[in-house]
């Protein structure tokens, strides 16, 4: 099977239902890709796949053969990425850290749509990662520097 | 957990660095610090290029330990923090003295010992530079690295000066001077965790990352209910299948920590091996589950509150006071068990070999790890290395090493390498489960309003005839320490259930019971809730204070957290619209004093959502980085509101919920604002891993009961329960 993941050429044998995030970990050895739930509840195996956010965890390899596959390893290549790694570490938002690669990663993809979001946009893009420390506040903040918009939260208080 | 001493006496001992350098070893006895400083092992080291090098020796699963305890370091040596590198430890309790992450201890148990250690190495390299510049070491000062002669103008990087100060006698920890804490650069300063680049970039660092060579990976088959015994399983279908390179069983121990009867399926990946497990076909014999339901517990639970339970607390009168009271209050409450579900799946890697076995572990407690590990497989503990890896989240699972001693037990069997990792579904069958308990509460109030008598009884779960694990219900309560007549009665129910230290245990279920009680008991008062404590907070007895968990209950520190957070969240002139509500709670615990307050919605189907919470809390003099307290603090508060929505429940002894459908944690849209204000006082620093969460739980049902009239008495806190009925 070929894939190209991070820009980089693969050409492997891996069996066709076996999930996306595992041929990433343990075939190729991109461990930043997280497994937390395995049933899409969670997002911390969120990869793009053609710059779409996907679950890798329920996503079969055979799926995306011959699509270009971005992880958090590559992330940093693309503007967004770069914007929100350093986003990211000024805002010191990591607890864990354990979900924050699928929090980057699904970030990334809002930013690419939505270059400017709103409270509603960050709350409808990242409902679907959770993070179990609890780092809400500080991601949408990192989300607004990296966007360079306002960091302040507008929502209702 | 509770006992833990809180200061550790600390030895230091300082060698030249092979190459030149300076190192200083700690240890619990001058001999230990010297072996420390010879194996370069805990230590502080200055490379003649500057680099300064700090071992961090507590695990880090978040809570900020790794980079706040080389900052107190750091502080005190007087370097710049862009010259510090950190590394983990390594596990060596006996050089190091205890390495764990729990109770909130990291920070009172180290704050002052490291601090003498930084200020020694400080008073080395002044008299290394006092030596060299030939100048009375009063002259100098120390300035990030760098030792400075002001008359002169010269300088000597602590680098050029490392090897002479390591031959520098090492002062006497008890007297050396400290720096006064208005100068401090480093300690206070926002500072981001030393493994944020690498986790942005996702780098390999956390447990579930390792790799070793020639490793296999695992996965295990264990009972549904614990202790349940394994009958038969297909295990040579299971050999047939693809990937799939050695399935055995292993046998449980009987140990409460330990192993179980289970089935080990190990394989060239883990996809294969969680795939093969799913054509297992296994019988169990579990008939001991079959008292073990969520619906029997609660019909005893409701037995024991009619009678009376074992007196754990009793002062004055509590039944002559009742009996006198101008009027009484009385409440039956209830919370279940919830999960811990740390994000990141249990795990661990381990080799066994003729040498010895070594583990990566993501653990909150190495020591103890390394223990069972020695003891279940039979080898002696100096045989056993265990290295700290980060981890994905603690929350107090991983004081269990069960997912440790698994994998040491089934790479041993498999002759190879193997990297264990359970699912999601594991980690929430096989959790050590924060118990649940059922209290009946009766308060008396005296003709002035004021609280004269409390008495609670309270039925929670217990192991072999003991309060189980995290099961205690002595409250290091408010109304407890202020009201002259008080008892505290206990019923047990025998559970099989592994129950376990979860975030602030027992404060997390008892803050809400009690605070929510004595808003209930204030508001029968006719009382606003602040005033009802401010006045019992005034008319104060000394009480039977938090016995066994750190120093009494101090009430002059919990009035100024109350009056500041009155202020702060503009209690006195809230105005609150149409079905919202304003909650107010306080808790004391692991040593922290928190006051909070909740804004909640709720909308007439039930539905509610926390719209602010401010946090006022204290602990102690210093908050040494911010930028970590505030995220803990932050993070405790969303925490607890999202404990309000949990509960596992039983079915003959099988935990019925399985992922995180059924098991609702927090998201992004609840999130509430959270305004977070510490108040400093003249006390020594305490740890944040855990005070804040207790409080909200009750300020929110505090505030529902404001919006809606409801008294929220039972959890897990459903939408129904809150619907207006049409
Ligand atoms: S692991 Fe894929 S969504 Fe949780
Ligand atoms: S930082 Fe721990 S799960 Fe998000």
């Amino acid at each position: 099977m070929k894939f190209t993941i991070n820009g980089k050429a693969y050409d492997q044998d891996v069996p066709e239902d076996m999930p996306l995030l595992w041929a990433l970990r343990d075939t190729f050895g991109l461990v930043g890709t997280k497994f937390g739930c395995g049933i899409a509840q969670c997002g911390a195996c969120t990869v793009h796949v053609d710059g779409t956010p996907v679950r890798a965890c329920i996503t079969p390899v055979g799926a995306v053969e011959g699509e270009a596959v971005t992880t958090i390893e590559g992330i940093g290549q693309t503007k967004e990425g770069k914007a929100l790694q350093a986003a990211w570490l000024e805002v010191d938002v990591m607890q864990c850290g354990y979900c924050q690669a699928g929090q980057i990663m699904t970030a990334a993809a809002l930013l690419k749509e939505t270059p400017k979001p709103t409270d509603a946009d960050i709350d409808v893009a990242m409902d679907g990662n959770l993070c179990r420390c609890a780092t809400y506040t500080r991601i949408r903040a990192a989300i607004k520097k990296a966007a360079g918009v306002a960091l302040a939260d507008t929502r209702e208080a | 957990m509770d006992d833990v001493k809180i200061s550790r006496r600390l030895f230091v001992s300082a060698a030249v660095l092979a190459g030149g350098g300076f190192v200083m070893g700690f240890g619990a006895s001058p001999s230990e610090a010297q072996s420390a400083a010879a194996r370069l092992t805990d230590y502080v080291a200055v490379a003649p290029d500057g680099t300064v090098t700090i071992r961090a020796k507590n695990p880090e699963v978040g809570q900020g330990v790794k980079t706040m305890l080389p900052m107190i370091i750091a502080e005190e040596m007087d370097v710049d923090w862009a010259q510090v590198r950190v590394e983990t430890a390594p596990v060596d309790e006996k050089t190091y003295g205890p390495q764990f992450a729990g109770g909130s201890l990291t920070t009172p148990m180290n704050y002052e010992t490291m601090r003498r250690a930084g200020a020694a190495a400080r008073a080395m390299f002044l008299q290394a530079g006092a030596e060299a510049l030939k100048v009375p070491v009063a002259e100098l000062s120390a300035v990030k690295g760098t030792v400075v002669h002001k008359a002169s103008g010269k300088k000597l990087s602590y680098g050029t000066l490392a090897t002479a100060a390591a031959k520098v006698p090492v002062p006497d920890l008890k007297t050396v001077a400290l720096k006064d804490p208005k100068t401090f650069t480093l300690i206070g300063q926002f500072k981001g965790g030393v493994d944020s680049p690498k986790i942005v970039r996702g780098a390999p660092i956390f447990g579930i990352d390792t790799v070793v060579p020639g490793m296999k990976y695992a996965i295990l088959a264990k009972p549904p209910v614990y202790g349940a015994k394994l009958k038969s399983a297909n295990l040579d279908d299971i050999r047939k299948l693809p990937g799939v390179a050695q399935v055995f069983t292993l046998e449980g121990k009987g140990d409460f920590h330990g192993i179980q009867d289970c089935v080990a399926i190990v394989a060239d990946q883990w996809w294969y091996a969680k795939s093969a497990r799913d054509q297992l076909d296994i019988v169990w014999d579990e008939a001991i589950g079959v008292p073990h339901d969520t619906a029997t517990y609660a019909a005893q639970a409701e037995t024991l509150l009619t009678g009376s339970g074992e007196p754990i607390r009793d002062k004055g009168d509590v039944r002559t006071a009742l009996a006198a009271a101008a009027k009484t209050v009385e409440a039956v409450y209830e919370t279940p068990f919830i999960p811990h579900v740390p994000l990141e799946p249990q795990n661990c890697t381990a080799r066994v070999t003729a040498d010895g076995i070594e583990i990566w572990a993501p653990t909150q407690s190495p020591g103890g790890g390394r223990r069972l590990v020695a003891q279940t497989l039979g080898v002696p503990e100096e045989k056993v290395t265990v290295h700290m890896v980060r981890g994905g989240g603690g929350f107090g699972r991983r004081l269990e090493n069960d997912y440790m001693v698994e994998a040491a037990a089934v790479a041993q069997k498999a002759g190879v390498p193997v990297k264990l990792l359970w699912t999601r579904e594991d980690d929430i069958a096989y959790d050590y489960f924060r118990p649940g308990n059922y209290h009946r509460l009766r308060a008396g109030l005296d003709g002035a309003g004021g609280l004269s008598a409390y008495q609670a009884h309270g039925v929670t779960f217990a192991r072999g005839g003991k309060t189980a694990q995290g099961a205690g219900i002595t409250p290091d309560g408010f109304a407890q320490i202020t009201v002259p007549n008080y008892r505290l009665e206990q019923s047990l129910i025998e559970t099989l259930v592994p129950t376990g230290y979860l975030r602030a245990p027992s404060s997390n279920s008892l803050a809400y019971v009690h605070e929510c009680f004595l808003d209930e008991v204030a508001h029968a008062a006719g009382k606003d809730p602040f005033d009802f404590r401010l006045h019992l907070i005034e008319t104060a007895g000394k009480g039977p204070a938090a016995e066994g968990r750190g120093p009494d209950y101090d009430l002059k520190r919990l009035k100024v957290i109350l009056d500041t957070l009155r202020t702060r969240s503009g209690w006195d002139r809230r105005k609150p619209a149409a079905g919202e509500g304003f909650g107010l709670a306080t808790y004391f615990s692991h040593r922290g004093y928190f006051a909070e307050v909740a804004k909640v919605r709720v909308s007439p189907d039930g539905t509610w959502r926390v719209l602010k919470v401010w946090v006022v809390g204290d602990v102690g003099s210093q908050i040494i980085n911010p930028a970590g307290a505030i995220n803990q603090v932050e993070g405790s508060v969303i925490d607890g509101i999202g404990e309000l929505r949990q509960a596992i429940t039983f079915d003959k002894g099988r935990a019925v919920q399985g992922n995180f459908h059924e098991v609702p944690l927090m998201r992004m849209s609840e999130a509430p604002h959270i305004d977070t204000h510490f108040v400093l006082s003249d006390n020594p620093p305490t740890g944040l891993g855990e005070p804040a969460l207790p409080p909200v739980i009750p300020a929110v049902c505090n505030a529902i009961f404001a919006a809606t009239g409801v008294r929220v008495r039972k959890l897990p806190l459903t939408p129904e329960a809150l619907a207006k009925k049409a």
